[in-house]
């Protein structure tokens, strides 16, 4: 729900990262990696991105997504592993203090920029 | 060509909330973040917290919403200090940011108060996402929400340091099973306090109470 957001900040530190002197930069690819657990709809952000990108250096660029798994820790036992559904329970110890280790990430990576002509 | 970049996208609002937590710590007041779906009875709950905390407690409350100050009329009758926010005039946001929080904190003065608590927009998405420089979160569901809802929306579950199950007045006439509702949260974060409560008859609010003095008296020195 907050997509217009994100792709609001996501394309402002883009365009600052864009160096000054390149004449007409066309961005071709911008890399993000979001966490599984981040609460971001990969088809709205694309959405709000191609709406907020219109008419700046990254119009054309495409969203190249990766993907972060929910990495966990159990404090109590010392043992770490993935999440894949809603359930943090240590499966060893059931009752351990879980602590999030990876998948809320919401960063961007890198931009690639089209070779000048 | 490549540019690395390597930044987190909500980095404004991050360092917009280190901002908060600072003046926060130098005013010596504990915040709240309280968050839920709408209707979940945060309002309701909220009044009566207040009646019982104050005076003993000196409370302010940051009121979000996306329209009305419906919440901030409520809860101004109960004495405590009350700001609204409405994010209509801010393009509607779905969640309060640190940089708005921090205005109304300002605005409505924390010289003299132990406890800030800001209703956030009612909403189990995104306010889980936005850190508002709180001191800790609390979520809260009511039994006639369903009892997967955590399960549903692990994330505000997750992000939760408390829950609050409220109307359990209403159990009675309800196919819900609390036990289930309760561990479902517990599922999604074990070891997390769970308040089991009615705003309306108040049944269960003292051990709620005793968590809440306990972490302003913590932070801040003062209130119990």
């Amino acid at each position: 729900m907050h997509e217009m957001g994100i792709a609001e900040q996501l394309v402002k530190i883009a365009l600052d990262a864009i160096p000054k002197d390149i004449k007409n930069p066309r961005v071709e690819t911008v890399h993000l990696k979001i966490g599984k657990l981040a609460s971001v709809v990969e088809h709205s952000l694309t959405f709000c991105f191609e709406i907020i990108s219109k008419d700046t250096p990254l119009e054309k660029a495409r969203l190249e997504i990766d993907s972060v798994p929910v990495k966990v820790h159990c404090k109590s036992c010392d043992h770490s592993w993935e999440v894949t559904g809603p359930v943090f329970q240590c499966p060893f110890c059931e009752d351990g203090d879980v602590e999030m280790i990876s998948g809320r990430e919401i960063e961007i990576i890198s931009l690639e920029l089209e070779d000048a002509p | 060509m490549e540019i690395k970049i390597q930044k987190k996208v909500l980095q404004v609002n991050e360092t917009e909330a280190e901002k908060s937590r600072k003046f926060f710590r130098q005013k010596n007041v504990f915040v709240l973040n309280m968050m839920s779906s709408p209707g979940s009875g945060k309002t309701e709950t909220l009044c009566k917290t207040l009646t019982k905390l104050m005076p003993g407690v000196r409370v302010g409350v940051i009121v979000g919403d996306i329209c009305t100050t419906n919440d901030a009329d409520r809860l101004v009758k109960t004495g405590a200090r009350v700001t609204q926010i409405n994010t209509d005039q801010f393009g509607g946001d779905c969640h309060l940011s640190a940089s708005l929080v921090l205005d109304s904190a300002e605005k409505l003065g924390c010289d003299d108060l132990d406890l800030l608590i800001v209703e956030n927009i009612g909403n189990l998405v995104c306010p889980a996402e936005f850190d508002i420089g709180e001191d800790s979160r609390a979520v809260v569901l009511s039994v006639t929400e369903g009892e997967d809802k955590p399960l549903k929306y692990p994330l505000m579950f997750r992000v939760a340091d408390v829950a609050i199950l409220n109307k359990i007045d209403l159990l009675p006439y309800l196919d819900v099973d609390r036990d289930l509702a309760v561990g479902n949260m517990q599922k999604v974060h074990p070891r997390m306090p769970v308040f089991e409560m009615s705003a309306k008859t108040e049944e269960g609010y003292e051990p709620w109470l005793d968590w809440l003095k306990l972490k302003v008296f913590e932070k801040t020195g003062k209130g119990l």
